[in-house]
């Protein structure tokens, strides 16, 4: 039953208010403006007849007079195959000039996956990207963020894990974007490729702040159903803090008490709601999450990178343009190293690490002009060697091939008993002369 | 005896919180079914005013609307109690979630609420009271087998002063539905008792007289058995940073800890780490008792993506299975990971009732929850004399890693043992990263009075190096080791020595992950004669290296078996080296 009225009473921020009847929390409206426009609202409060609408499309121009509604149906998002190469807005309306999609919808915010029916991960993910395939391992199912600050290419490496990875299906949600970065996906993609097993959902910086807030759900929505049907999905969500900001200004707006900078009490459960969508389904697909995180003054104290920190399975740094070794880590990769990949992954990983720790003081040492040993000259050699050919984010290399180019570095700057690693890789993947 | 309950409907919603008009008697507290659509919504009374409620709901709430029908059940949220709760795994209102999944598939349906105790599994009763018998609440009419312990069936705790039994049923096996003993109370009236006792999750189940904690809870990880112990029935927390390491080290302490039974509740974390337990337990073997890991634990797991509302009830359940087992004589230690998330949720609904809050928007009454709870824990002693004890251990979550937040300050208030993990011995792989200068516990000299440990004296000169040692590399860091005297580097080396082989212990080394108290006693022997000798070095370098050496040669010692023959060897080897 389809039911119309004609009276706004309030309108507050997002928030508009009218007298109702039978109307359920979650249920959407649509709002017939006086210029023509059409946009939904959710019911978000009720109080005996007085109902509380968040207008999706904000407020702006909403007269008293105009036409609500309600649909009888929570939010929903069509679901089908032919969203893949297409692009939605935070409403979930197509935004690329494509025709609308005729799939059955399926809600979004669903239900929470059984714990008992979660598994102990064990497959790889792969990049082609040695900062992440050789040092920290990205597992199926895995909730990682990249640590950020504006100005570094965050999106352009998510474009690359995009196009590089063995995923069968890639979700992009896209919030708080910028129309270049959002132009630049698109590009990248359609030049990849990739284009044709991914569906996008982007909110622009300039678009309304409560599509912002519905951009990871519909993704994670669509992302679930695939997984259901047996495929490996990785999910791209960028920028979480723009999200996060979202999220604190309705609350404000609703005047809600704040909790921490600004942000609503529930900023913790709000994250790991969408963050433990990350799922590894028991004979059938899965889903793997990558998020950007950007850090407001490089502080990673602040609450959304703090709060993250608590919810994800580890964290990758993004400094000057590459992925940092040191505070990166994959709290999952060892489900995988060593195990799923070539035997000598874990240990030759950790011996590069270790050798370009070292490699960074003695950089430092030259730096402050002390006179240099002759394993400081090789340190030194090596340190080069490692930041062109393995942490430059262009390279492309599988993970076999990212191991042999390893041994390769370690051979031309170091000799076969330096590398600290043991006898038996040494014999059989050292590319020293015999 | 039908009791007509209260009968409401709903006038205003905002997220899991709901206005209800209601009519007839209600209670505080009291647990409400949401009537929306085919689907029934468990909620709690948390404000009455006039003939109106404020309601949680623990579920989704969507599709909820005006005027939907609530129905109010005159009981407050209790849980179940009875043989059938270990190896289980529940959600923070006692779902069974392996028995959801069966019946619901992979995702958690709202709505679903099924027994917590197995209603088909027979028990083998054994009776332990006899007909005619005097008894009260919480006397043991008989036991069952369960997993490693006897389940004591007792007299129900809300039985009213002293009954006498008309009949107990034969030793043979029962459901906990069945009749299993009759008891006549002081009025006359007969009751009729089964395997399946009831008590609400929010009032403390202790019978019997408290006593204080005075014995040592071995955890067999070094660092807290030697300078920071846990007494059994006491309390501890450990606050950290994410990655510190907190979710590991419990694990480990469920584990390892020397105890009958270990409840663990997983609040507010991810699913992920829960997986763990839930796969590994089953197929780890318990070096005590030759049963699985499992037979011992029970699992209350509401984890971040599960509704809030329930997340506030998971501990309370958790707390009270614990209790009841203490209740029949068995030591049991509940673990909850994280208590700031239960605070969390607690701010969450603070907020929603519009109520003035408190520092970081937490409530007013967050230190009091807090107290209230960690007070659960402790000794109490029976009747018959018999002790039994609740340890509680909580993990902290504090916001950017800073003890100073309220949820670490009132833990800090109430528990007896504060093992801070910090960021700078994680960032040095010193694991465990519990940090040796700002963690304390009250019980080690409580113990030393009590002539429950010996090894005090050397713990507190072990600490006492520890600290100086800090110091002296504070130093060292601005002067540079030039700037030093050889003795005071001396005893930095021995201070860092004891951090090395005992406070750090290798969790992913067979042997090293867990140290038990007769191999902890040998550990301490050796670094006695370490801090006891004047060592005499005419170089620092030369003083580096014998320390370098004879930490790995220690460590090297710590790799081995107690029964391997080599470890007699190793051992001699070490007291030579010391003693030139």
């Amino acid at each position: 039953m389809v039911k119309t009225y004609n009276r706004i009473e309030r309108i507050k921020g997002s928030i508009a208010q009218v007298q109702a009847e039978g109307v359920k929390l979650g249920e959407l409206a649509q709002i017939k403006t006086k210029d023509g426009r059409v946009t939904l609202a959710e019911v978000i409060s009720f109080d005996h007849n007085r109902v509380n609408l968040q207008v999706y499309s904000g407020t702006k121009g909403v007269s008293t007079g105009d036409q609500i509604r309600f649909l009888a149906r929570p939010m929903r998002v069509p679901f089908g195959n032919s969203l893949l190469g297409r692009v939605f807005s935070g409403s979930g309306s197509p935004i690329d000039n494509g025709p609308e999609v005729l799939e059955e919808p399926i809600d979004i915010g669903g239900p929470s996956f059984n714990p008992s029916r979660r598994i102990i991960p064990r497959k790889m993910v792969k990049t082609n990207i040695p900062m992440i395939d050789m040092f920290n391992t990205l597992v199926i199912s895995q909730k990682i963020p990249i640590f950020s600050i504006p100005g570094e290419p965050y999106n352009e490496l998510l474009a690359r894990i995009a196009s590089q990875t063995d995923a069968d299906i890639i979700v992009l949600g896209g919030m708080g974007l910028k129309f270049d970065d959002y132009q630049y996906f698109k590009n990248y993609f359609s030049k990849s490729g990739a284009i044709d097993k991914t569906t996008m959902f982007i909110h622009l910086a300039s678009d309304p702040v409560v599509e912002c807030i519905l951009v990871p759900d519909l993704a994670l929505a669509v992302a679930e159903q695939f997984a259901i049907q047996n495929k490996n999905v990785l999910c791209l969500l960028t920028d979480m803090t723009a999200f996060s900001d979202a999220l604190k200004e309705i609350a404000i707006s609703m005047e809600r008490v704040p909790s921490n900078r600004g942000y609503p009490g529930s900023l913790y459960s709000d994250l790991a709601a969408r963050y433990e969508k990350a799922v590894d389904i028991e004979g059938s697909g899965s889903i793997t999450v990558i998020t950007v995180t950007t850090m407001p003054g490089n502080d990673v104290t602040h609450p959304v990178p703090d709060n993250t920190g608590y919810i994800t399975e580890g964290q990758f740094y993004l400094h000057g343009g590459k992925i940092d070794p040191f505070g990166s880590l994959s709290r999952l990769k060892q489900q995988v190293m060593g195990k799923v990949t070539r035997k000598d992954h874990s240990d030759l990983a950790n011996a590069m690490i270790r050798l370009y720790a070292d490699a960074k003081k003695a950089r430092d040492r030259e730096s402050m002009g002390f006179r240099l040993s002759a394993w400081d000259k090789k340190l030194l050699k090596y340190s080069y060697e490692f930041e062109s050919n393995m942490m430059d984010l262009a390279v492309n290399l599988d993970i076999d091939e990212q191991l042999e180019l390893g041994w390769s570095i370690l051979a031309k700057c170091f000799d076969r008993n330096e590398t600290g690693l043991k006898a038996e890789w040494l014999d059989k993947y050292g590319k020293w002369d015999k | 005896m039908d009791k007509e309950f209260a009968k409401g409907r709903i006038v205003a919603a905002q997220g899991n919180l709901m206005t209800v008009e209601f009519e007839g008697i209600i209670r505080q507290n009291e647990v409400v079914y949401v009537q929306t659509g085919s689907e029934k919504l468990k909620g709690e009374v948390i404000e009455i005013n006039g003939n109106e409620a404020k309601v949680q709901v623990f579920e989704l709430t969507n599709g909820i609307k005006l005027n939907d029908e609530v129905s109010f059940t005159g009981d407050l949220l209790f849980v179940e109690l009875g043989p059938g709760l270990l190896k289980n795994v529940y959600d923070g209102l006692q779902n069974p979630l392996e028995e959801v999944a069966q019946a619901k598939g992979y995702f958690l349906p709202r709505g679903v609420y099924l027994n917590a105790l197995p209603r088909g599994v027979k028990w083998e009763f054994t009776p332990i009271a006899k007909k005619g018998d005097t008894v009260e609440k919480g006397d043991f009419l008989g036991s069952v087998p369960e997993g490693v312990i006897s389940h004591k069936i007792m007299v129900p705790f809300q039985f009213q002063g002293k009954g006498t039994i008309i009949e107990v049923k034969k030793k043979g096996s029962y459901t906990v539905e069945e009749e299993i003993a009759k008891i006549k109370d002081e009025e006359g009236k007969i009751h009729s008792v089964n395997m399946i006792q009831k008590w609400p999750a929010k009032f403390p189940l202790r019978l019997g007289e408290r006593v204080l904690p005075t014995e040592k809870l071995s955890t067999a990880c070094r660092i807290i058995d030697g300078p920071f112990p846990v007494a059994k029935g006491g309390t501890f927390c450990t606050p950290g940073p994410f990655g510190a390491g907190k979710t590991v080290l419990q694990h480990q302490i469920s584990k390892y800890a020397e105890i009958e039974v270990v409840v663990v509740v997983a609040c507010g974390e991810r699913a992920g780490e829960v997986v763990e337990l839930l796969r590994e337990f089953p197929h780890l073997d318990d070096p005590k008792t030759g049963k699985k890991l499992m037979d011992r634990t029970c699992i209350i797991c509401n984890t971040s993506s599960m509704p809030v509302a329930a997340r506030e009830s998971s501990v309370y359940v958790g707390v009270t299975i614990a209790e009841y087992y203490r209740q029949m004589g068995v030591d049991t230690l509940l673990l909850a990971d994280s208590t700031s998330r239960w605070a969390q949720a607690l701010r969450e609904m603070s907020g929603r009732l519009e109520e003035i809050p408190g520092e970081e928007a937490f409530p007013a009454y967050l230190a009091s929850r807090i107290s209230e709870f960690y007070e659960r824990a402790g000794v109490i002693r029976f009747k018959n004399g018999d002790t039994a004890s609740l340890t509680i251990g909580g993990s902290v979550s504090p916001a950017g890693g800073n003890f100073e937040e309220p949820v670490t300050q009132a833990t800090l208030a109430v528990v007896g043992c504060f093992l801070g993990l910090s960021r700078s011995r994680s960032d040095a792989r010193r694991f465990p990263a519990i940090d040796p200068l700002i963690s304390w516990s009250k019980y080690l000299d409580r113990f030393a009075e009590y002539g429950k440990v010996d090894n005090s004296a050397i713990i507190k000169k072990a600490q006492e190096f520890i600290h100086e040692g800090n110091e002296i590399g504070k130093k060292m860091s601005v002067v540079g080791e030039e700037g030093i005297q050889i003795d005071d580097i001396v005893l930095y080396l021995k201070g860092e020595f004891y951090d090395s082989v005992f406070l750090q212990q290798n969790a992913f080394d067979k042997v090293d992950t867990a140290t038990d108290e007769k191999r902890q006693k040998e550990q301490l022997s050796i670094i006695k004669i370490v801090l006891d000798r004047d060592f005499v070095f005419e170089e620092r370098d030369e003083a580096r290296s014998f320390f370098l050496n004879l930490t790995d040669k220690v460590i090297q010692w710590n790799y081995t078996p107690m029964d391997n023959k080599s470890y007699g060897e190793k051992k001699m080897e070490i007291i030579r080296m010391i003693e030139g």
